[in-house]
């Protein structure tokens, strides 16, 4: 199906569109600036709304850079009136945003209302419509998002330092405050990137879900960026073209539930990190804990006759381990692997290897208080 | 004004005002994103309601929808439960989801029925006055009056009977806990009457401009005063000031009427940030000038004081000399020697300059306060 011209582009513009978004989103992610996102994409409106009055130009390249405009002011605006006020941050992003959003309105529809009818399309820009994209716009996107990916690779241990530790960048000697203009310039370039395909109302998502799932697989920066650009391509391509091939699927949702399902995927499962990576290993931990307990019930047991070989009834060791149940089991586990052995049935003792276990996991464990 | 524009601005302003009462409080207590996100994700409530009633004006869609809202409060604190993303992000992963949801829901199965994308969005508060009321075929005004008229009710209810608690809880939230109050409680309580004006609010004026009234009015307020009952008060007045404002400026350029309303908001809030006394931008300014110059004052008084009686004194004391060692402007030494002598400090004598008696007491005061500090 990529040899159908249509879906080529429209393939082509959403996997750039993911690449950028999701490698810039990492760093958003990363210094907590999220919602910022959400923020300038909805400010980018009026932006791309001007743009038109002005120039009556829909040549993406002229409303990309009225977003990018309006997405900047919208930003400087947050910046001083977090700085200069007790407004709070939520408060002013919260605000920006929708005022921003609401005056685009005023706007498009004062040109909708406007009698020439050069202005159709404009609301497409809501909602995305990646069916719409001409080669020329994806040409474009290239080269905008390929220049905004080639300053992070120039600016690397800069914009590392700026992520982790801005003040000790600053202690450093880096111009933090340009470094910090121009991570918010290259992110507002990876929105208006994707105000086309997306549109302004659901742009923020593609900041944000490809980097939080990114961030689950990873602690290594680099690679995050990579898994990060390479979600956001997957979910580009795959909900562009999903609404492009079903009839009234509109593309920018339809992006956003792809890459929904992949931060709900990674959130699950990542290795280490992941909601069920996390419940199996305490799991495990819980069974070789029981285990372990049960081994310790019968050496200090053991400990109280001469012989270490000594039985023990089962009702004895269940009380031990203060009703938690399943000592009949765990007592098989242990016997299966040599530790213990029934002596007649419901009575039990440790074979000499699970005496030398059983003292070599409390040597361990008093190992471990005795450093603290 | 025909009846119909009275109508439109009566109920502007009565979504304004109930906007405004659980604003103050999200402003307050920091979750002012949360009121975005609650309003985008009561789409899918709707959406979901009208699947199950098939009736596009059932009242039970209003509670699907506030139902819908407090799910995503919960979602997104479930999400930040896990620890595995900042708060931020888990606001910004859970609602566009659901928004989308509800967004391809509609355009896949209900194109054909009522619900407008663009509607929901934008709103079209031109329309509110065309759907009336009629009991016994008597004609009792717009049902939105209604509607809204309720829900503002409502949140004044909840505010005047949880007051206390919700002050406590907003501003100590350990306090609370201790008292009893369930701060738990009184967030969903909060979230869930944000929900529901969201829903009410959002026919008229659409889900993102929800958002503008909820939070421009009191984030203005909150610059304006430090008591909460007046910054209730002025957010509600803020409210109704930009909705009818907004509604004029909207007749004017024959715009959308609800964008006009955020941005009349947006506008009271720049004026506000600019010129509120004490707190806004100009105010700093003069009051940096002010701190400047008279920081400038002092130091004038001690140089003269330190080689007064001197030889350098009459070198020293020139005007022309103290601005090239205190490396002042021309303008700005000018600005604080006038200072400087209008408050009595030194006098001015043919381009020289005398402490008088109070100058000099001052200066040596200066001197040890400087020291001590």
């Amino acid at each position: 199906m990529f040899f159908d011209y249509t879906l080529r582009t429209i393939a082509l513009g959403s996997a750039i569109l993911g690449i950028v978004s999701g490698a810039l989103g990492s760093y958003a992610v990363l210094r907590k600036q999220s919602l910022l996102g959400d923020a300038m994409s909805h400010a980018a409106l009026p932006g791309i709304a001007l743009a038109f009055l002005l120039t009556g130009s829909k040549m993406p390249l002229v409303l990309i850079v009225g977003a990018a405009a309006a997405g900047w002011v919208a930003t400087l605006f947050i910046m001083s009136i977090v700085n200069t006020t007790r407004v709070k941050y939520d408060t002013a992003l919260g605000m920006v945003l929708s005022v921003f959003f609401g005056f685009g309105l005023v706007l498009l529809t004062i040109i909708q209302k406007r009698p020439d009818a050069t202005q159709a399309g404009l609301d497409k820009f809501l909602f995305g419509q990646a069916a719409a994209l001409l080669e020329r716009d994806v040409v474009t996107m290239g080269i905008l998002g390929a220049s905004a990916i080639l300053v992070t690779m120039l600016l690397w241990k800069e914009f590392k330092l700026l992520s982790f530790d801005p003040d000790f960048a600053s202690t450093l000697g880096f111009p933090v405050r340009m470094l910090d203009i121009i991570l918010t310039t290259l992110i507002v370039i990876a929105i208006v990137l994707g105000l086309q395909t997306v549109g302004v109302v659901l742009m923020s998502a593609m900041i944000v879900a490809p980097a939080a799932s990114a961030r689950q697989w990873t602690d290594n920066l680099g690679v995050m960026i990579i898994l990060s650009a390479f979600f956001g391509a997957l979910a580009g391509i795959s909900g562009a073209l999903l609404s492009a091939s079903v009839p009234r699927l509109p593309t920018g949702p339809t992006i956003v539930v792809c890459v929904s399902a992949i931060v709900i995927f990674s959130m699950l499962l990542a290795p280490r990190r992941g909601i069920l990576w996390r419940f199996f290993r305490e799991r495990r931990q819980r069974g070789r804990l029981r285990l372990e307990g049960i081994l310790e019930d019968l050496y200090s047991l053991a400990l109280e006759h001469k012989d270490p070989g000594h039985a023990h009834s089962l009702s004895v060791l269940r009380l031990m381990s203060a009703g938690k149940g399943g000592v009949e089991k765990s007592l098989e586990i242990l016997s299966e692997r040599g530790l213990v052995r029934a002596v007649s049935p419901g009575e039990w003792a440790l074979t000499a290897t699970g005496l030398e276990e059983a003292e070599k996991t409390i040597s361990e464990r008093s190992g471990k208080s005795d450093e603290r | 004004m025909s009846g119909e524009q009275i109508e439109i601005q009566v109920i502007a302003s009565i979504v304004a005002v109930a906007c405004a009462l659980p604003g103050v409080f999200l402003v307050l207590r920091r979750m002012a994103m949360m009121s975005d996100a609650i309003s985008h994700a009561i789409l899918l409530g709707i959406v979901l309601a009208f699947f199950a009633v098939g009736d596009i004006s059932s009242p039970l869609l209003i509670i699907g929808a506030a139902l819908s809202g407090v799910l995503t409060v919960s979602l997104v604190e479930l999400v930040n439960k896990t620890g595995l993303v900042r708060e931020d992000a888990s606001i910004g992963l859970v609602f566009p989801l659901l928004f989308s949801i509800g967004v391809i829901l509609i355009s896949r199965y209900a194109y054909n029925i009522h619900i407008d994308i663009d509607a929901v969005l934008l709103g079209e508060l031109a329309f509110a006055p065309f759907d009336r009321l009629y009991i016994h075929g008597r004609d009792l005004g717009p049902t939105s009056i209604y509607v809204m008229g309720v829900i503002l009710l409502l949140n004044l209810a909840f505010i005047l009977i949880f007051y206390k608690e919700l002050k406590v809880a907003t501003f100590d939230t350990g306090l609370a806990a201790a008292l009893g109050f369930t701060p738990g409680l009184i967030h969903y309580g909060l979230m869930g009457l944000v929900s529901v004006t969201a829903v009410g609010a959002f026919n008229a004026v659409g889900s993102i401009l929800v958002v503008a009234l909820m939070i421009a009015p009191p984030a203005a307020a909150y610059l304006l005063t430090d008591r909460l009952p007046r910054m209730i008060i002025l957010s509600a007045l803020i409210g109704v000031l930009s909705a009818v404002s907004g509604f004029w400026a909207a007749i004017l350029l024959d715009a959308n009427i609800a964008g006009s309303m955020a941005s009349v908001s947006g506008l009271v809030f720049l004026i506000v940030f600019l010129l509120a006394p004490g707190r806004g931008l100009a105010a700093i300014a003069r009051r940096r000038t002010r701190q400047r110059r008279e920081f400038a004052g002092r130091v004038l008084v001690i140089h003269l004081l330190n080689h007064e009686g001197t030889p350098e004194e009459a070198r020293e004391s020139e005007v022309g000399h103290i601005e090239e060692t205190l490396r002042w402007k021309e303008g700005f030494a000018k600005n604080v020697v006038g200072y400087s002598v209008k408050i009595g400090m030194v006098l001015k004598e043919n381009g020289r300059l005398r402490l008088t008696e109070k100058g000099r007491e001052f200066a040596g005061r200066s001197v040890v306060e400087e020291f001590i500090a």
